[in-house]
């Protein structure tokens, strides 16, 4: 497999998921094609509810499912998912813990041409911010599927963030094997910590093969799980290195960066950089080009890199 | 003003051409419920609404607010038909800085006069407006319109009871009646019908017509003006895709821009009606 987005995945995984466990249902807002529920749908019609275009409604409905033993995975957009959907999610999921898995799609800006009213680059720190939640941000298809299948026996409510456009294949779908708040290790180094979740994992990678050019050892890790993130994972790193950048397709407000930022205040102070949307909203563009527009390159998280090395003690 | 239906005819030819043409240049976009609400967009900025170009703030107009932001490119074509802003600006529909962005945004293009693009928003948004209105003692209206799949969204109905409650006659609401959503017929996804009788229930003057026919959106429009102490809500029966033989009533074509090919027979025959 290569080259998919990791909404494509979630289709592909839910599908066969539910042809499984005759548990799961699932929900969607009059976008289904899109998040690609529509592939649970076709093999699982019976199963299948469209709610049509009202999320709040959708939320406190797969509650409901939920307290009868069904196991809801709920689908939108990550903007009317986390953002129309939040004070539900709160107090009629969060609350009282029920097993309802928010499968959120189009996330971040990569969403593109629909423009800032559709990319979400809010959402990861409000689901962060709600007691009971578990946050999820995939890297690529194969982290998707198997994030899919562990949230599917996962008990209590889950928040998977999902992209629009297709990322390239950074794991081997053989070997992995996907830990609830368990971060990965991809590249070992010595200079520097490079903590990214969603998309950006694959431009931290590049940007660790262009900094050992310029003999700069950089450590890459995933956090795939921002919430419970893995304390251990992430201070161990951190003394390892003595210098960390975050990167995430969201805002630098409330997302992993924080969340890395508070673990490390708490436990092992070092200069952190964060790449991230800095505290604006998006627009209208290509993905591509909105990356670069936006500072979520390769060539940005050298530069990071390399200021936050100097600040070393 | 002027309410010369032949004239009106043309221009709805003219915004059919520059959607469709917009929507091929940029790769991306929103057809079908673009079309469908051609001649609801030409009656009210080209016959009835008092708007100001070269003042597009100016605090006496008459609002419009676009709730099913999606239709972004009718809104951009009619309004630069109208000459808020220069035609070149069509072309940059939804690309990396342009100041029409793929969902309207009120700070980015002149005459849009509320953001819109998150569903269910913009009746709210526009009882603001009409509340303003008559806080200020201001003759201004407020034109809203709505999708008739946007209708699920809980938020309507909350913003359709205030609009009741607070007696704003001075607000008119369409609803884009094209039996279409996303994922199909809106009475197969989650049926918000009858939306008549809901709207009528809800405390609303309502009117049925068809949203393609000017005289019959003209007669709304004037038995809305009569219509005191409650606000008026046009059931406008409308084509998804109108205009282009193998876009209508297909829900395919609610968010996919036509290709080059697919452009030119789309022209060609609206190129007929500007002619006829
Ligand atoms: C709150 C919200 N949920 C979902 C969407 C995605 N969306 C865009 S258009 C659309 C369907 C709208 O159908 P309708 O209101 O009938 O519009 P029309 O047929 O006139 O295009 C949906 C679900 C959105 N823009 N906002
Ligand atoms: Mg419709």
């Amino acid at each position: 497999m290569a080259n998919l987005a990791t909404r494509e995945a979630y289709g592909i995984a839910l599908a066969k998921l539910g042809q499984e466990n005759k548990n799961i249902v699932v929900l969607d807002a009059d976008l289904s094609k899109s998040t690609k529920t529509a592939d649970f749908k076709k093999v699982c019609p019976e199963r299948f509810f469209n709610m049509g275009i009202a999320e709040g409604d959708m939320m406190a409905t797969a509650a409901g499912l939920s307290t009868c033993g069904k196991i809801p995975f709920v689908s939108t957009f990550a903007i009317f998912a986390a953002g129309r959907g939040f004070e539900q999610i709160r107090n009629s999921i969060c609350y009282p813990e029920l097993n309802v898995k928010i499968a959120a799609t189009h996330a971040g800006l990569t969403v593109g041409e629909d423009g800032a009213s559709h990319q979400a680059i809010e959402d990861i720190s409000l689901m962060r911010s709600i007691p009971n939640m578990t946050v999820i941000c995939p890297c690529d298809d194969v982290e998707t599927m198997s994030a899919i299948n562990a949230a599917a026996v996962y008990e209590g409510p889950i928040y998977i963030r999902l992209g629009r456009s297709s990322v390239p294949t950074l794991n081997d779908e053989n070997t992995y094997k996907y830990e609830i708040g368990k971060a990965v290790t991809l590249r070992e180094g010595k200079d520097v910590t490079i903590f990214a979740t969603g998309i950006m994992v694959n431009e931290a990678i590049k940007a660790h093969e262009a900094l050992l050019k310029d003999g700069i050892s950089a450590e890459v890790i995933n956090i795939h799980t921002i919430k419970p993130i893995d304390e251990e994972a992430v201070v161990f790193s951190a003394k390892k290195t003595g210098a960390v950048v975050t990167c995430e397709e969201h805002s630098v407000i409330g997302g992993l960066g924080s969340a890395v930022c508070e673990v490390l205040s708490e436990n092992h102070p070092v200069p952190v950089k964060r790449i991230g949307v800095m505290d604006t909203f998006g627009e209208s563009g290509k993905p591509g080009e909105l990356l670069k527009e936006y500072g979520l390159t390769a060539d940005n998280i050298v530069a990071a890199v390399k200021e936050v090395i100097n600040k070393k003690k | 003003m002027e309410r010369d239906i032949q004239k009106l005819s043309g221009i709805a030819c003219t915004i059919r051409q520059d959607i469709i043409k917009m929507l091929t240049e940029s790769a991306s976009g929103h057809p079908g419920g673009s079309l469908s609400a051609v001649e609801i967009l030409t009656a009210l900025y080209f016959s009835e609404m008092k708007v100001d170009t070269s003042n597009p703030r100016c605090e006496d107009r008459d609002r419009f607010v676009l709730s099913k932001g999606h239709a972004a490119p009718v809104l951009y074509a009619t309004l630069a038909e109208k000459g808020f802003f220069d035609k070149k600006h069509l072309s940059t529909l939804r690309k990396l800085g342009s100041i029409l962005q793929g969902h309207p945004n009120m700070n980015d293009t002149p005459g849009v006069d509320m953001s819109t693009g998150s569903l269910g928003q913009g009746l709210s948004a526009a009882n603001g407006m009409a509340l303003a209105g008559k806080l200020d003692n201001k003759d201004y209206r407020v034109f809203v319109l709505l999708g008739d799949g946007e209708l699920e969204e809980g938020q309507v109905w909350e913003a359709a009871m205030t609009s009741a409650h607070y007696k704003l006659d001075n607000l008119i609401a369409f609803i884009d009646h094209n039996g279409l959503q996303i994922d199909g017929e809106i009475t197969e996804v989650m049926n918000p019908e009858s939306i008549s009788e809901k709207f009528k229930a809800f405390g609303w003057n309502v009117i049925d017509i068809d949203g393609h026919n000017f005289e019959e959106i003209f007669e709304a429009i004037d038995k809305a003006k009569e219509t005191k102490g409650k606000p008026t809500a046009v059931v406008a029966k409308t084509v998804k895709g109108k205009g282009v033989s193998f876009m209508e009533n297909v829900a395919g074509w609610h968010g996919t821009a036509p290709n080059k090919e697919q452009c030119e027979q789309a022209l060609k025959e609206l190129g007929g009606a500007v002619n006829g």
